[in-house]
């Protein structure tokens, strides 16, 4: 086992990761360089504009929209309104599963649709186009829903994707059919989209069924996205503690559920920064308290689930959520006896998405390792600071140009689930209903948040730091794999998982051992490069 | 079933393109530009499309695919790109510190009408590139072709912006390599040394999105085509355009503007194009087949002979893009198989002619439509009214595969579930003599998996 790692001076590293910057990319990029301390918790620049010519990690509205939000939910046919790219790069590339409970049931994800605009469509403008394929989707598929979503060059040739698809909601009678304006140059990252896809998902199809089902403890799972199958671990606790889940927000989830989410009685968010829109207007309009959860790490499991526990205030329900935790736990501890020995001490950093960053730190800590280093690739100060700073937070223009719905208490459905009393006393028991601390509070001191972290950055902390394990996406997994270090994709589960729940903590520790530990890190120099030596070999056998 | 909502009955689409069989150009682009050495890549559009091409790029590499963005915001939309990409210049050159940076634009900044050729000469002139380095570009509108034609487009612009005739020739031959593999493109280096001539391949990714682990990650490998190369392509003998559609355009810039004559070839898939692609260089450099080569030849006519009980009359459904899928066709003929359905998104008339011309010759009653709504949703509805013994396609493919029970061997791109195609080549006549093999396998595999119990066979 490695001995315990010597941490550098983190304003240093700060300070040599800007330097070789242009004047004033150097500046800006300072303000998104921060050595944190979780007691005073140092503001951070974050969601603005990634300096052009920097090779970010970052991606479009557009993916935060499709491909993040809408495209789990596998009865929708999503209809990409652009050039063919668009949609055949998000096509089944985010890995989020889904069961649909029939083999006669509607499953589209594996499909990609798309208008594949030509230079007649951008010419002469592509609504047409639109409206006959939406027909086509209709009358091959006849789904209960169709989505379009609108690519870069829509926005600029003026097609009114929504008068298109009022235009066939109306004609069709029997299918929902609405549009998002996601292109892809609005706001600065995914984040822009995954606002807009909120927006519409909560004009268009929240609100729907007023049905009310069946259960005691009806919750909704908002920012979800069953990646890897970790909305299956997470359903699999519900079921196990009695908790219904009406409707996920979005991974393994249907149209008819999303339509009905507004039933339920709480919100739990994991992935704050795609969702949080959802849990507020869900809150204003219906009286649905959210509260922030992490399924990512055992203890962190077993801690939202007495949360849950503890919101709905019933003594069975909680008796059930300890049996089960009981039950679970001893399988999580005899992994981490197991792995630990060979994990303690060693170094992790955290560049990915919106959440991952933070939950994924739970893990890590399991597992005896350090976070050293960590940051967004897409999200907002609330999420590294806590939703306190809100407040504070300057509205430039980019984020000026997406929509902020008015939402107002519905004047049938609005139900508070909770008095002002009674959210109170939570708050007194330590539930933080309608918030979030924020990644900072949970790093150690002196560690580095770097949001919107570049390539050329991310090389420089390898090379300062030498961390054993390093989170992040495809882009930059082979790159950090070609410097010797393993590379844990966060978005994709380098095709594994789950990881949420108990189940899903046991494989991340199993595939977190497997990958530091691996052989195959000490086999990358050859024999005679060793020892510096790359000349020819002395031949050590004596000649007669 | 995966594919559970696809119908036989096959309806005529004008709006609508289902799993489409093509993606679109600026990934074409950008995987040409990093066939140059020393080369940065930059996508002058969303941040969406750069990041999307390169996770791409880099699932079919499992490679680190480095490429910049203009990072548009919509006010880069509203008022134009050239800030964005003269300020993109600036950061790249300080930072990341290639030799070039080969633009490519997108659909976005194409309809908004911003011009490559005037902001390059803008950074020019305004001193944005240093001494020695440069800014090349092609433009890529996503509206146009496919990514087929992207990848032609910053080839002929590799051509048209470093080509430099001195006067006085040079005794190499131009290989401009269609869209391949870097293992195809190191064949192509093996076979044109077999046969005794120099030669300037460009783009060339060997050694770019096939580098070895070495503990160190170099920003620029040291595979590519370099600038001298690539300069001195003007001075060659004549050009070998591999492929009409991903190759020629490069071909005709470079006789246009160093009168460098040319001669378009298909890619050498198969024992049929790669005798082509042998004699042509044996008559273009007036040099003699080495016996090495005959032997190769041999050796692949000599599988072709003992195994092709296995092959005749096999039915095959194939779709991927234009250069590769013709010489594919016409191997799968020379191998006694029925090439039943193939598709291409890609759309080109002169495709459309050469094959046409090649299956009424060979195989009158083959389903063939490429361009628009040639799509892999049609190609699915066609084997279900038809069903074939193996389908040949990109990783795609395998739902439909999975769906008909059928034998699949993956080819062409993007190739995001296995790995191999960057290191072993499916052209030349070895190359092909893999690609037997592997159509071998996967039908006798499927004999072997399916055989009653009394009819398992030891020897086959």
């Amino acid at each position: 086992m490695e001995a315990n790692k010597i941490i550098p001076d983190p304003s240093q590293v700060r300070e040599e990761l800007i330097q070789k910057y242009p004047a004033k990319v150097a500046k800006k990029r300072a303000k998104s360089i921060i050595v944190n301390d979780p007691e005073t918790i140092p503001e951070v620049q974050a969601n603005v504009r990634t300096v052009p010519g920097i090779i970010t990690q970052r991606g479009c509205s557009y993916a935060g929209c499709k491909g993040v939000v809408l495209g789990p939910t596998r009865d929708i046919v999503n209809i990409v309104h652009g050039p063919i790219g668009c949609s055949f790069y998000a096509w089944l590339t985010r890995r989020n599963q889904t069961k649909p409970e029939t083999l006669m049931d509607a499953n589209y994800i594996p499909y990609c649709f798309s208008t594949d605009m030509q230079e007649e469509n951008i010419v002469f403008g592509g609504e047409k186009k639109l409206k006959i394929a939406i027909q086509e989707a209709y009358d091959l598929f006849h789904p209960k829903s169709i989505a379009i979503f609108s690519t870069c060059p829509v926005g600029l040739i003026g097609d009114d994707v929504h008068a298109a698809a009022r235009e066939m909601k109306e004609k069709f009678g029997d299918c929902n059919v609405f549009g998002f304006s996601c292109e892809g140059y609005r706001g600065v990252s995914q984040s822009a989209g995954h606002h807009i896809a909120n927006n519409g998902v909560f004009k268009h199809m929240v609100g729907r069924n007023n049905e009310v089902k069946e259960g005691q403890f009806k919750l909704n799972l908002l920012g979800e996205y069953n990646i890897g199958g970790d909305a299956f671990e997470i359903e699999r606790i519900f079921e196990r503690v009695g908790i219904t889940l009406v409707a996920s927000f979005s991974g393994n989830s249907t149209v008819g559920a999303i339509e009905n989410a507004h039933t339920a009685d709480l919100n739990v968010i994991l992935c704050h920064r795609s969702i949080n829109y959802m849990g507020d207007m869900m809150e204003t309009k219906y009286g649905i308290p959210w509260m922030k959860v992490n399924f990512v790490g055992a203890e962190s499991t077993a801690k939202s689930l007495r949360k849950i526990g503890e919101y709905f205030g019933d003594e069975g329900l909680k008796a059930r959520i300890e049996a089960v935790i009981a039950e679970e736990m001893p399988k999580v501890k005899a992994a981490v006896a197991e792995i630990l020995p060979r994990t303690k001490g060693k170094t992790a950093m955290l560049f990915v998405g919106g959440s991952r960053a933070h939950h994924y730190q739970d893990l890590f800590s399991e597992l005896g390792m350090t976070t050293v280093a960590a940051g967004y690739e897409f999200a907002h100060r609330d999420d590294y600071e806590g939703r306190n700073v809100l407040p504070s937070i300057k509205v430039d223009a980019d984020s000026k140009n997406i929509e902020e719905l008015k939402i107002v208490a519905d004047p049938e459905l609005y139900n508070p689930r909770k008095t002002e009393a009674e959210l109170a006393e939570l708050k007194e028991k330590g539930l933080e209903i309608n918030g979030y601390e924020g990644m900072m509070k949970q790093m150690t001191k002196k560690s580095l948040v770097v949001d919107d972290l570049s390539h050329y950055e991310s090389e420089k902390l390898i090379e300062i730091y030498k961390p054993d394990i390093f989170c992040a996406g495809i882009k930059e997994k082979y790159v950090v794999q070609k410097m010797g270090i393993p590379l844990k994709q966060l978005h994709s589960y380098d095709y594994g998982g789950p990881y949420t729940g108990f189940e899903g903590a046991v494989n991340f520790y199993k595939d977190i051992d497997r990958m530091v530990n691996n052989p195959v890190w000490k086999l990358i120099k050859a024999p005679w490069e060793k020892n510096g030596k790359s000349a020819g070999l002395a031949a050590s056998y004596v000649t007669q | 079933m995966l594919l559970r909502h696809t119908s036989k009955e096959v309806k005529v689409r004008e709006g609508l393109t289902i799993n489409p069989a093509k993606t679109c150009q600026p990934i074409g682009a950008m995987y040409a530009a990093l066939g140059i050495h020393g080369c940065l890549p930059h996508s002058h559009g969303s941040q969406g499309c750069c990041s999307y091409h390169r996770s791409t790029l880099t699932r079919h590499y499992k490679e680190p695919v480095m490429a910049a963005t203009s990072s548009f915001t919509e006010g880069a939309s509203v008022f134009g790109g050239q800030a964005n990409l003269l300020a993109a210049i600036d950061t790249i050159f300080a930072v990341y510190d290639p030799d070039i940076i080969a633009v490519h634009s997108t659909c976005l900044s194409e309809t908004i009408g911003d011009d490559l050729q005037q902001i390059t000469k803008k950074a020019s002139d305004d001193g944005k590139i240093p001494e020695g380095k440069y800014v090349i570009y092609a433009s890529t509108p996503s509206f146009v072709g496919s990514h087929v034609t992207g990848y032609a487009n910053m080839v002929a612009g590799m051509a048209n912006q470093f080509a430099e005739s001195t006067g006085e020739k040079k005794s190499q031959y131009n290989m401009i390599a269609g869209w391949m593999e870097p293992s195809d493109m190191r064949e192509i280096k093996r076979l044109a040394k077999v046969m005794g001539i120099n030669i300037v391949l460009f783009p060339d990714t060997s050694d770019v999105l096939d580098a070895p682990q070495t503990g160190k990650h170099v920003f620029y490998p040291k595979g590519g085509t370099t600038v001298a190369e690539l300069k001195s392509s003007g001075d060659s003998l004549a050009s070998l355009a591999l492929g009409s559609i991903s190759a020629e355009p490069a071909a005709i810039a470079l006789e246009k503007k160093c009168k460098v004559p040319f001669e378009t070839l298909d890619i050498p898939i198969g024992l049929s194009a790669t005798d082509r692609f042998i004699m042509a260089i044996s008559k273009v450099a007036g040099v003699a087949v080495p016996d090495e080569i005959t032997a190769e030849r041999g050796r692949l006519v000599d599988v072709m002979a003992d195994m092709e009980q296995y092959l005749h009359g096999k039915r095959v459904a194939l779709f991927g893009d234009p250069d590769q899928l013709l010489p594919l066709t016409e191997f799968l003929l020379d191998l006694s198989m029925k090439p039943v359905h193939i598709v291409s998104g890609t759309p080109g008339q002169r495709f459309e002619k050469q094959m046409r011309a090649l299956l009424e010759e060979r195989s009158p009653e083959t389903n063939f439509k490429s361009g628009l709504h040639a799509d892999m949703f049609l190609l699915h509805q066609w084997m279900k009214n038809e069903p074939v013994d193996l389908l040949i396609g990109n990783t795609y493919g395998k739902y439909m595969a999975r769906d008909e029970d059928i034998p699949f061997i993956r080819f062409g791109f993007p190739i995001l579930d296995r790995i191999g195609h960057s290191y072993f080549p499916n052209i030349g006549y070895s190359g092909s003599l893999r690609m037997l093999e592997k159509i071998l396998n996967v039908l006798m595999d499927r004999q072997d998996r399916d055989a009653l119990e009394e009819k398992f066979e030891l020897v086959m």
